[in-house]
């Protein structure tokens, strides 16, 4: 969760971001941007897509694995990295997606706010899928935090970096509260009484 | 990576058809891996084939926009051969699990190795078979006790790379589904290379083998380059304990490619029963 | 001199280097070269290398794919162990038996047979000849015996010696010795004249079927080798490279099976050949070919079995497994050649059904089929259209399994935009998709069912051949034999009609009732022990009240006599 709008993740309604800020940072992206920070916003809306997609992957899995309310979750996370992807495209004025920004250009195993795979289970409760989006968050904010600090990075792009690691610690933020918010899992969660069911 | 861009993105070769597989099971990462791998080299989904025996990851086929094959258990590997030698201007990717590719099909490993066609096989190994609820594989560690195995198998591990790279496989690689950009990256790296390609990805089962979570603190990039020379991939793979990541072996033998240049007409061959 | 033959069937055999092999091809080229029909069956000892073996050559002025009941003349170059064929060379009183008397005399066995016997030294004529060979000598007298023109010999022998490169000047000396010493005992089994003159073909029903699997638009074979279907799958080899198909030698018959289904799925039409070992093994792959609908073809040169049995020898055991071997309900097609030259035609219609039908087709050719070269009427063959109904994008969702009238859906063939699909052998859904639904099986089933069921095979699906108030209802090899009975039959006022299946599955019940109707007696005969075509034509349609099985098991081929004899002794009875 990189981008602009400032959706607190947590809630279903989450409240958007204060619109003053919200102004003043549009314009700078109405400029005609350099192509280093085109660069940058592409890379920052592959993460977007990205991390939208996996949590979409997410939804149905629980829904595959009858989990609804893990399901649903994940399905608003989803939502609201895809709308920061979209919001991107009409902040640089894109008419399309960028060219894609593939696998092999990332350092991290996976675009870095891209949540692992390995880290699900089927009986996972609210508070589990939110302890994923924190961490997503951590590592976003790292990366930005990474670039910004990086002596080969534009300044204009530097500042930009700084800007949604920023905002990544912000969404950390909101999350643990809204973590605070859900009970603990019991210490059984993941209990099951019957054995796995035969495939092919 | 410079790729024929098509434009589309990894998104584009994921089908609407929702996986089976156990949330939290390594082989989501190998079907993040192939889609992101298909995309970089810029290929469009029909231009693809993707081929499977049975087992849990071998339902990989259906889960993209590819065209797929979902065969018998442990034939993957032969109708694979069959599609790209009948069809060569496809990118043909073959996909299975350790008790497909190197129990029931093992003596297709070995030939498909030797033979080098142009193939792209992908194990998902995760040391045990899923989908008959945890059964010990050719891989499994001899002491892993299991219910068909009590106390365990005590027979050793199959070594796949070793017996890849004794077989003349052109093409050697392992990956962990920990690191879905490193597996997109030698998987795409294994279609570009010429002949067979022969890719393990370590994918542990979190059902079966919960211990197999521990293996993202086992994996480590292989402290070498990759080679060329069989007799130092040997030494490498011989010495191996299973968690080296990379390419370890870029062979260079020219795949298997019969001639096919239609010369005669049907007609011509009944010469030789005519009187 | 005795009157001239309309049939006469020579046995030539000897040990390792005797070259029987070689003289027996060229004799049977000879008489087609002279304008007659004829037929050259084999048999060995076990070695590889060395053992013996006989060259059994019939010659008649009508076509004769089958065995006769006995044989003329037997030339043994030397007796090594050629007592091991006494059952495959039935000899008669009027039979004569030539051999070397440098090799002693013959074994005991054919002596107690009442025929005739004659000594020609063999080796030692040869011997004189700087380069010439004792099989030569024996071609000569064997021509000689059966009164074919020295001109007919000379050519084959001549042709023979391009290909191979050898002593011509010396084989033709030889050849002419041998000649001579026929002219000492006299035109013996000297053949009536030719027939007139047709186009005809030499080749053996394991080429035939090569051909016809080519002319079907088979572009991809997957070879594993097994006698007696090694033959088929070499002719193919280079004669697919020359078309730009291709013949890949695969591990095993799990991966032939599985490579023509993958060549397959990828829009080639494919086969592979076999026998019954080999088809055992395929059984798992041709039920995926059901489930997926993926067209294949497999010709199965039936062999003696069960399990590896006697390889080397004829047998119509393998009907069973054809029909029955798939697990879970698989219909597909079953075809069987019913003369050596419809293993060309049996073929390719074969590959025609299975790509038009979307299906696996099992073709049941035999060993004494498959390995006989015969002298046999050219076919008139002329290239398959494409038969596969192909899918073109059309916008909507592709569904590869649509429940259609006719059963059969459009196919995408890889490659094309808009219509990836998964070919699975899970049971699906219209669109591919993995269902465990009862509705998606029980639609599925129906869907494969009806592939076949609505299908008009036409005429093709047997041979209907005479009239008569008995039947012979037969399938495969013994056709030759049981078609010549009944002309034999026919001599003796007993009129019989031959109906010779050539479409075993999908079953034709209709029109099995419809070629027995004003029949009262079927006799069903079979090359199997347990009578397996019977209990499966009981299973599909009524027969006549009155039925009779004729059957034995392998390894000798079914002769015309004993199927005249039943039918004689059935028809007074």
């Amino acid at each position: 969760m990189t981008r602009r709008n400032r959706k607190a993740k947590p809630a279903a309604r989450a409240p958007e971001r204060p619109a003053a800020k919200r102004a003043a940072r549009a314009p700078t992206r109405r400029r005609p941007a350099s192509k280093a920070s085109e660069e940058f916003m592409a890379r920052a809306y592959a993460m977007e897509i990205d991390a939208a997609e996996r949590y979409g992957e997410f939804a149905d899995q629980m829904e595959v694995h009858n989990n609804p309310e893990v399901a649903k979750l994940f399905r608003q996370l989803a939502e609201i990295e895809g709308r920061h992807a979209k919001q991107i495209l009409e902040e640089m004025n894109w008419p399309q997606m960028p060219p894609p920004v593939y696998a092999l250009e990332w350092r991290t195993p996976e675009p870095p706010e891209t949540a692992p795979v390995t880290e699900l289970h089927y009986r996972m409760r609210p508070w589990h899928a939110l302890a994923i989006a924190l961490r997503n968050e951590e590592r976003a904010e790292r990366f930005f935090a990474g670039v910004a600090r990086s002596p080969k990075t534009p300044r204009e792009v530097r500042k930009l970096a700084a800007e949604m690691a920023e905002e990544e610690r912000e969404h950390q933020r909101l999350i643990r509260e809204w973590m605070a918010r859900l009970p603990q899992p019991a210490p059984d969660w993941s209990r099951d009484p019957d054995p796995p069911a035969l495939g092919d | 990576m410079n790729a024929p861009d098509t434009g589309l993105a990894p998104q584009s070769f994921k089908s609407d058809i929702k996986p089976v597989w156990c949330p939290g099971c390594g082989d989501f990462s190998v079907l993040a891996a192939i889609t992101r791998a298909l995309a970089m080299l810029g290929l469009r989904p029909e231009e693809v084939a993707i081929v499977s025996g049975i087992g849990c990851s071998s339902r990989i086929p259906a889960y993209t926009t590819c065209y797929g094959f979902h065969g018998v258990h442990g034939r993957a590997l032969p109708a694979a051969t069959g599609l790209k030698i009948a069809r060569p201007e496809l990118t043909v990717i073959v996909a299975g699990g350790d008790g497909d590719g190197y129990s029931i099909g093992g003596n297709h490993f070995l030939h498909a190795c030797r033979r080098n066609v142009d193939l792209t096989y992908l194990v998902m190994d995760n040391h045990v078979y899923g989908m008959t609820k945890g059964q010990p594989s050719p891989t499994t560690e001899p002491g892993w006790s299991s219910k068909l195995a009590p106390g365990g198998t005590g027979v050793r591990e199959f070594h796949p790379l070793v017996v890849a790279l004794a077989s003349g496989a052109n093409f050697i690689a392992r990956g962990f589904s920990g690191d879905p950009n490193g597996c997109a990256r030698l998987i795409a790296e294994a279609v570009r290379h010429p002949g067979f390609s022969f890719v393990e990805i370590l994918s542990p089962c979190v059902t079966f083998r919960p211990d197999q979570r521990a293996w993202k603190d086992l994996v480590r990039p292989a402290p070498v380059e990759p080679t060329d020379d069989p007799a130092r991939a040997a030494r490498r793979l011989m010495t191996d304990d299973g968690f080296n990541l990379g390419i370890l072996y870029k062979g260079r033998r020219a795949p298997y490619a019969p001639a096919r240049e239609p010369r005669t007409a049907l007609a011509e061959l009944a010469k030789e029963f005519a009187l | 001199m005795s009157s001239p033959l309309a049939s006469v069937s020579v046995a030539l055999a000897g040990s390792g280097g005797a070259g029987v092999m070689t003289a027996g091809n060229m004799l049977l080229e000879a008489l087609a070269r002279a304008g007659y029909y004829g037929l050259m069956t084999r048999s060995s000892g076990p070695q590889i290398r060395g053992g013996e073996s006989v060259a059994m050559v019939r010659a008649a002025t009508f076509p004769a794919d089958g065995p006769d009941d006995r044989f003329h003349v037997l030339v043994a170059i030397d007796w090594q162990n050629v007592v091991r064929f006494a059952d495959e060379i039935p000899l008669g009183p009027e039979s004569l038996i030539v051999g070397d008397p440098a090799q002693g005399e013959p074994p005991e066995h054919f002596a107690r047979c009442g025929a005739r016997f004659a000594s020609v030294p063999f080796k030692a004529i040869a011997k004189a000849i700087a380069g010439g060979w004792p099989n030569m000598v024996a071609l000569g007298l064997l021509g000689g015996l059966m009164g074919l023109a020295r001109e007919a010999l000379e050519a084959a022998v001549a042709r023979a010696s391009r290909k191979g490169g050898e002593a011509s000047e010396a084989n033709l000396a030889a050849l002419r010795a041998g000649l001579a010493e026929a002219a000492k005992l006299g035109a013996a089994f000297a053949l009536a004249a030719p027939p007139a003159r047709t186009p005809r073909w030499l080749v053996t029903g394991n080429e035939a079927a090569g051909y016809g699997a080519l002319a079907g638009g088979v572009r991809f074979v997957a070879a594993y080798p097994i006698t007696p279907a090694t033959e088929l799958l070499e002719w193919m080899a280079p004669a697919l490279a020359r078309l730009g198909g291709t013949l890949v030698q695969a591990e095993d018959e799990l991966a032939s099976i599985n490579m023509i289904l993958g060549a397959s799925y990828g829009g080639v039409p494919a086969l592979t050949a076999t026998s019954g070992p080999g088809l055992a093994l395929m059984t798992e792959a041709l039920g995926l070919g059901v489930a997926a609908e993926i067209p294949i073809v497999v010709v199965d040169v039936m062999r003696t079995g069960p399990s590896t049995g006697i390889a080397t020898k004829t047998e119509q055991a393998d009907l069973n497994i054809a029909l029955y071997g798939l697990h879970g309900d698989a219909p597909h097609v079953v075809v069987a050649p019913n003369s050596l030259a419809d293993c060309c035609a049996a073929t390719q219609w074969a590959v025609e059904l299975a790509e038009a039908l979307q299906v696996p087709a099992i073709v049941l050719s035999d060993q004494y089929f498959g390995q006989a070269r015969g002298v046999v009427e050219r076919p008139v063959v002329r290239e398959s259209a494409p038969r596969r109904l192909t899918a073109q994008p059309d916008g909507a969702a592709y569904r590869r399994y649509a429940l259609t009238p006719s059963g059969v859906s459009p196919m995408a063939i890889p490659g094309t935009p808009g219509l990836a699909y998964t070919a699975d052998g899970l049971e699906h859904n219209e669109r591919g998709t993995p269902s465990s639904q009862p509705a998606d099986h029980l639609a599925q089933l129906e869907k494969r069912a009806r592939k076949l069921e609505a299908f008009d095979c036409g005429e093709r699906w047997a041979s209907v051949e005479g009239e008569g108030e008995i039947a012979v209802l037969t399938f495969g090899s013994p056709t030759a034999a049981a078609r010549e009975a009944v002309v034999r039959a026919a001599a003796d006022g007993v009129r019989a009609r031959l109906v010779s299946v050539r479409l075993l599955s999908p079953a034709q019940p209709a029109r099995l009732a419809q070629a027995l109707a004003g029949v009262e007696r079927v006799l069903v005969v079979e090359q199997n022990h347990s009578g397996q075509f019977l209990r499966y034509l009981r299973s599909v349609c009524a027969l006549p009240r009155e039925v009779a099985s004729l059957r034995r098991p392998g390894p000798l081929p079914f002769r015309p006599g004993e199927i005249h004899r039943r039918l004689v002794e059935w028809s007074r009875a």
